[in-house]
């Protein structure tokens, strides 16, 4: 993009942005649309399971379900507490 | 057997309606037998825009509930013997449509029509459910703004895994976008959702552009599909779709700003 571009685009309306929102809400709902059913369960469920282990927040823990043509993959990410709530237990 | 179309958006107010009453005239026209079913049970409007509310003396619901045949609620278009239309009854029972009744009144029709076009009510609900339901082909009737194109999405995903063919794993609905009340003046100053845009976002295969045109209300005014209505842009645009639907390949048109004399064309030609 040259600069004139740039401006030519920035000093445009406010379509590019309602595209730019679009893209992300519509990727984010079609990802949602594939996952199992089971997944807000499940989510649930580990973190209960974690929580009796290690003292995390709710929101410490994700799920991610990607799909691409042969394989389907579970990724699960746990933050744990930093060093210094753990030492200072 | 017949070829079922549906024309569907999510939003409301998007030109279902519209669209419905001008590709069921246009199809006619082109001399297949066509019925056009009002799916929009509670409201009925789509009689009102073919101009034959006044002949209107069964419904939709009474055929599935057996009070009248099918012969004697579908009204015969006026203007095209090889239209037909099935008003939808403006009982307040939600319930008055059942898959059961719709798959059977459509397979009678099947038997005689060359293509059924199902109006969709908005919304996700019952309504607009059984009128994707058996469909082959689906019309995406999508406005360039945020709302409606999201919503567009959605019937895609809902089409994708809840209509009869995704349920018996048979070959998916064939999905294609129809972009209305399009303002090339406002895409070109950056107001606007350009097709570019929503094609790239909900990637479907474009079967055309309908400008933001007064003629619609005019023919909606008289109760003439605005297909009929052939000096008016939103009626050629709606022709061009029926050709593009049946095969012909025919450039779009109504993407591009007007020529509005040589001012116009100087800044342009940049
Ligand atoms: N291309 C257009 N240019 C200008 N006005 C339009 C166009 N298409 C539709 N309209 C207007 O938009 C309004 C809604 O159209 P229509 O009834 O076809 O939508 P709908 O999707 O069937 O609505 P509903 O969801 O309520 O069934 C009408 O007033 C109609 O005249
Ligand atoms: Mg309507």
């Amino acid at each position: 993009m040259s600069l004139l571009d740039y401006f030519r685009t920035t000093k445009r309306g406010t379509a590019s942005l309602a595209k730019e929102r679009l893209q992300i809400l519509v990727a984010h709902e079609r990802s949602s649309r594939t996952q199992p059913s089971y997944l807000p369960q499940l989510q649930k469920e580990l973190l209960e399971v974690v929580r009796k282990y290690i003292n995390v927040e709710q929101d410490a823990i994700s799920i991610n379900f990607e799909q691409d043509e042969d394989q389907e993959v579970l990724e699960l990410n746990i933050v744990l507490p930093d060093e210094h709530n753990k030492s200072s237990k | 057997m017949a070829r079922i179309i549906v024309v569907t958006s999510g939003k409301g107010g998007v030109g279902k309606t519209t669209t419905s009453a001008a590709i069921a005239m246009g199809l006619a026209k082109k001399g297949h037998k066509t019925a056009v079913i009002d799916f929009d049970v509670g409201l009925r409007n789509l009689d009102l825009i073919l101009g034959c509310e006044r002949r209107v003396v069964y419904d939709f619901v009474n055929v599935i509930n057996g009070e009248a045949t099918l012969n004697q609620a579908l009204i015969k278009d006026k203007r095209c013997n090889q239209l037909f239309i099935l008003p939808a009854s403006q009982t307040r029972d939600k319930d008055a449509l059942t898959v059961e009744g719709v798959g059977r009144v459509l397979e009678e029709l099947s038997k005689d029509f060359k293509y059924i076009v199902c109006d969709s009510p908005a919304g996700i609900e019952k309504g607009a459910h059984l009128a994707m339901y058996f469909a082959d082909d689906a019309f995406v009737v999508t406005n360039p703004e945020v709302s409606s194109v999201r919503d567009s999405d959605r019937m895609l995903g809902i089409m994708a895994s809840k209509s009869k063919r995704a349920e018996n794993n048979e070959e998916p609905i064939k999905e294609y976008l129809l972009l209305t009340r399009y303002s090339p003046e406002r895409v070109k100053l950056g107001e606007m959702l350009s097709v570019e845009d929503v094609q790239e976002i909900l990637s479907l295969h474009l079967l055309g552009v309908i400008p933001e045109s007064k003629s619609v209300l005019n023919a909606s005014n008289s109760g003439i599909p605005v297909i009929l209505d052939d000096k008016s842009d939103a009626g050629q645009a709606y022709e061009d779709i029926v050709a593009r639907y049946l095969g012909e390949d025919r450039p779009h048109r109504f993407i591009d700003e007007e020529k509005k004399g040589i001012f116009g064309k100087l800044f342009r030609s940049k």
